[in-house]
């Protein structure tokens, strides 16, 4: 600990503190994992910038200077935004359930204001990190585990879940179910509450298989034996696994992936990505990736166990996993280890509200690292 | 300095405790995840790279060139032409489909029809799939075409190979045509080019009967192509061994004169050489545009072509069985020859009784032919004087010699559906009919009437083994290939050379003796003679009412009902070359056109001299000795 340091837990920190702060080395981390997708996004175009790769880039460089700007801002600013903007978040979620704009499957997802489209559900993981941190800051370890104080986090993961299962988007659900649950066991938990509960959890898959869509079913159905479907969704699986798969130790070579050149990929661009990775690349760079990957978790635990506060050491680790469970589900998915549910590869895959989502969390990751020595009392929690 | 407190310091114990749980955890899934790695691209990557491969590489079939047909001095019969063709790629056609036709259509004419048709082909088919806008265009359509190229956006032209038969309807009973694979055809059939789309097989003629030879071998072309099937280019390609050429013994010459001259009747004409079996000429009226075939019949002709009562889709001249009529006398006479009816004579009133029967011969009018031996029978065609054979010899004897003379079974000609023809026997009788023989109907076979019946190429025969005294067999081709096609062992008939001498000499007076019944039409040109037999028969049975009446000429009587004309003949009568058989249905007349045909059919086929073209005619002594008789 530098004296400067403990200067600034006393006083403001300059903004020209705050940027000599800023943990570079996690942006230059970040900047090849989407240095490397935006050649993906080349390679997949056919040797092109566009249609992907150039918007992708001009993203990536939005969201560079959003994660420098939110690092900027005072931790406590945030743990003061964490409520309304929850609040905003939900408002958005059901607006989007009432009058929401029917997308791919009949799924509402999307919510139009004017020019803009956002997915409040993007906007839900990170507003449901930060909400939880704050309320779980002004906890002690022993009153998380009381039925009655378990009630209020329990409602603030539960009411987005169900809506977002509402809309139907089992995926994302699943994340902001992850995200809620990982940061109650980071807060202290007790194990009387978690054996029980994964149980229940597994006793009530049945029962939650009676409410799972047709073409959610179709899915884990599918996913259970690909060849029962072998022209139809289980196609998708299959050739995505032939394009990982046929990748070997070395790949065939930048721009030389038959399956995605050829069209075999579906969703090449977007959330099976992964795979043209895989064959171009092969185990190799599959593996160099998944370090990538690990290097930034790594770095997100060490922010987090670095942070004197509570709120700053939950922030850090709940975008650390959310991000973290984006990589596992969409690998997962694609390598044919789980049904497939629509979630991307952050950083990597095409599109925008991933990008900007992702980039916002890298943003409150680093504020919490720039704000490392910011103490915050246990009751300015603010509600309760 | 109040940093921690005691609290926080336990949650901050709890949490780092949790984390490293949590970190375990993370670890254990990228472990998983590596793992499955390890599984797809280093333990199954070899599968995975072969499945890639058969994602990415297909097989295509090259449909081979089909070999051509030529008549024996090479010319083209059927032949592969270019196909000049417009097609359209929906997706390339940036100012949409419509609107592309419609200039198109101003530069080529399009029908309504057409129209229809493409913008219902390119519905049903991939927008990369070229769709044919127009087919056998005109080099100066396709050029038209060509030169507005650049401002025809997705119309792209193309040069493919079709089949063409430049002589039309002349041929089309000898080679057939070929057309579509029908589902029947792939069911036959396993050969892997079958299913090209837009493939087209023999159907009829000799593009059915040498089908195999002529198709050829698949050539395969393997390409790249994507998640669509779309063909992104080609990594290796096989063209193919083309099919055989098949030469047919046919002079086009002759086939076109002969076809010109039968005109429109409902008529068959075989021309044979005498020499080896070699079909000179075998024509079938009307005849039909095999290329109508190729290109795609609409129903419209289908029906016109199927409801013609003069059948035009039917090869007459194999498939056609006709009461032979006089023409079958010489069978006759040849038996009587050798069984000791050489000197029959008999004294022809018009008429004869057999039990309570009454046999007529066809000059009752004029109250007979009065003495009659077997010569003049020929030549004027005497019934009562056959009558007479007919009840000496019995119908075992007629039915020997009439097979010897090549009825009732099958010639063999290399082209499918031949018929057999009947030569009716006892055994035939009771099998077919569960009664005995009559001697009544040994009279009316005598005749060429009755039970039996021979096709158009049998005749010919005939005429070519009584000319020869050879058993000659017809066939139509060549060469296929270049594999001889092999010639059959020609015996000797079974009968004296007296026999034939005399059947040739009434042959002979038919035509060149005044009174002969071809007389008036025979071929006049020294050395060019023919001798013959002419023929009727009857399509219905005359009653006592018609010959009261005298409802018996033929001019009366619907052209379904009238009698068919016949004739045989041979020529030069010296030095026999060429053998004919002509059949005109329902078209016997008094100024006997079949007679004037024949005669100028042999007339045309003997002036194509064989001095003139010496190699043409390849003729051995031994192969004109054997042809005297």
């Amino acid at each position: 600990m530098t004296t400067r340091s403990y200067a600034a837990a006393r006083r403001t920190l300059s903004i020209g503190d705050k940027l000599l702060d800023v943990n570079w080395g996690l942006v230059l981390l970040i900047t090849i994992i989407a240095s490397a997708g935006f050649a993906m996004l080349y390679s997949v175009a056919g040797g092109s910038f566009h249609p992907w790769a150039l918007p992708q880039m001009i993203r990536f460089v939005i969201g560079l200077i959003l994660l420098i700007t939110i690092a900027m801002v005072d931790i406590r600013v945030w743990m003061g935004l964490a409520y309304p903007l929850y609040g905003a978040a939900l408002l958005l979620l059901i607006a989007t359930t009432i009058m929401g704009k029917v997308g791919g499957l009949g799924a509402q997802r999307w919510l139009e204001l004017g020019p803009l489209q956002i997915q409040p559900s993007e906007l839900m993981k990170i507003s449901l990190v930060l909400a939880l941190s704050r309320y779980l800051h002004g906890q002690q370890v022993e009153d998380i585990s009381k039925p009655l104080k378990l009630l209020i986090p329990l409602a603030m993961i539960g009411m987005p879940a169900v809506l977002v299962l509402m809309q139907p988007n089992l995926g994302t659900a699943m994340i902001l179910c992850a995200d809620g649950a990982s940061l109650l066991f980071l807060a202290g938990l007790s194990w009387w509450w978690i054996a029980p509960t994964i149980g229940a959890g597994l006793a009530a898959i049945p029962i939650a298989w009676r409410f799972m869509h047709d073409y959610q079913k179709q899915r884990v159905l599918t996913f259970l034996n690909p060849s029962s479907d072998a022209l139809g969704a289980g196609w998708n699986i299959s050739q995505a696994e032939i394009a990982v798969g046929s990748g070997g130790l070395a790949g065939k070579g930048y721009m030389q992936g038959t399956q995605s050149r050829l069209n075999f990929l579906p969703e090449k661009e977007t959330d099976f990505i992964w795979t043209v990775l895989g064959e171009e690349f092969g185990f190799v760079g599959c593996i160099a990736m998944l370090l990538l990957f690990a290097v930034v978790i790594a770095y997100g635990i060490r922010i987090a166990m670095a942070s004197r506060s509570q709120f700053g050491r939950l922030l850090a680790t709940g975008i650390t996993l959310n991000f973290f469970f984006y990589i596992m589900i969409n690998a997962s998915m694609v390598m044919g280890l789980i049904p497939v549910v629509g979630i991307p590869m952050p950083l990597i895959s095409y599109g925008g509200t991933a990008m900007l989502t992702v980039m916002v969390g890298f943003g409150l990751l680093m504020s919490v690292h720039v704000h490392r020595q910011v103490e915050i009392p246990r009751h300015s929690s603010g509600l309760m | 300095m109040p940093i921690f407190d005691r609290k926080d310091k336990s949650r901050y114990a709890t949490f780092t405790r949790r984390t490293l749980l949590v970190t375990g955890g993370v670890n254990v899934v990228f472990a998983v995840l590596a793992g499955r790695l390890y599984q797809l691209q280093i333990v199954e990557g070899e599968k995975f790279m072969t499945r890639a491969e058969e994602n990415r590489v297909s097989q295509r079939l090259v449909a081979p060139l089909r070999g051509r047909i030529l008549d024996r001095f090479g010319v083209e019969l059927a032949s592969n032409r270019r196909n000049y063709r417009v097609l359209i790629v929906k997706e390339q056609a940036v100012e949409g489909v419509d609107a592309a036709i419609d200039t198109v259509g101003k530069l080529i004419y399009l029908s309504a029809h057409q129209r229809e048709k493409i913008k219902r082909d390119i519905a049903n088919n991939k927008p990369f799939a070229p769709v044919p806008i127009a087919e056998n265009l005109s080099w100066d359509e396709f050029a038209r075409i060509n030169l507005h190229l650049p401002y025809l956006p997705g119309i792209q032209p193309d040069v493919g190979e079709t089949r063409a038969y430049p002589f039309s309807t002349e041929l089309s009973h000898i080679l057939g045509y070929v057309a579509s694979v029908s589902p029947e055809d792939m069911k036959n059939d396993p050969d892997p080019l079958l299913s090209i789309p837009g493939f087209r097989i023999g159907k009829r003629g000799i593009e059915k009967e040498f089908e195999a030879e002529i198709r050829g071998k698949a050539g395969t072309s393997r390409v790249e192509v994507n998640a669509y099937g779309r063909v992104i280019r080609e990594l290796g390609h096989d063209a193919g061994t083309p099919g055989s050429d098949v030469y047919l013994t046919i002079d086009q010459q002759v086939q076109q004169f002969a076809a010109q001259r039968l005109g429109d009747e409902s008529a068959a004409c075989c021309v044979l050489d005498v020499t080896n079996g070699d079909v000179v000429a075998l024509v079938s009226s009307p005849g039909y545009d095999p290329n109508a075939f190729n290109v795609g019949i609409s129903q419209a002709e289908w029906n016109a072509l199927t409801t013609d009562d003069h059948k035009p889709l039917i090869n007459k001249v194999i498939t056609g069985e006709y009461p032979p009529g006089s023409t079958f006398k010489p069978v006759l006479a040849t038996a009587c020859m050798d069984n000791g009816l050489a000197d029959l004579q008999v004294n022809c009133t018009g008429s004869m009784t057999l039990g309570n029967n009454v046999f007529h011969c066809w000059s009752w009018k004029k109250g007979g032919h009065g003495h009659v031996d077997l010569k003049r029978g020929i030549a004027v065609s005497c019934d009562i004087f056959f009558y007479e054979a007919a009840r000496r010899l019995g119908i075992d004897k007629i039915h020997d010699t009439a097979i010897a003379m090549g009825l009732g079974a099958k010639t063999g000609i290399e082209l499918p559906g031949e018929r057999p023809g009947l030569i009716p026997s006892r055994e035939w009788k009771l099998k077919r009919f569960g009664v005995p023989w009559q001697q009544g109907e040994t009279l009316n076979t005598g005749i060429g009437q009755g039970y039996v019946t021979a096709t158009p190429i049998q005749l010919a025969t005939l005429a070519a083994r009584i000319a020869s005294g050879n058993a000659i067999t017809p066939r139509i081709t060549r060469y296929v290939g270049h594999r001889e096609q092999p010639r059959l062992q020609i015996d000797r008939l079974p009968f004296s050379d007296t026999a034939l001498a005399a059947v040739q000499e009434g042959m002979n007076m038919v035509a060149n003796v005044p009174g002969g019944t071809a007389y008036a039409w025979r071929i006049t040109q020294p050395g060019f003679e023919m001798a013959g037999k002419t023929g009727t028969a009857q399509v219905r049975r005359i009653t006592r009412e018609d010959r009261a009446t005298g409802r018996v000429g033929n001019a009366n009587q619907p052209w379904k009902l009238r009698e068919h004309a016949l004739f045989i003949a041979y020529a030069p009568v010296q030095l026999p070359r060429y053998a004919l058989g002509i059949i005109i249905e329902h078209g016997a007349t008094v100024d006997h056109p079949h007679v004037q045909m024949a005669r100028d059919i042999l007339l045309f086929t003997q002036q194509r001299d064989p001095a003139k073209l010496p190699n043409a005619y390849p003729v051995s002594a031994a192969d004109a000795s054997a042809g005297r008789g």
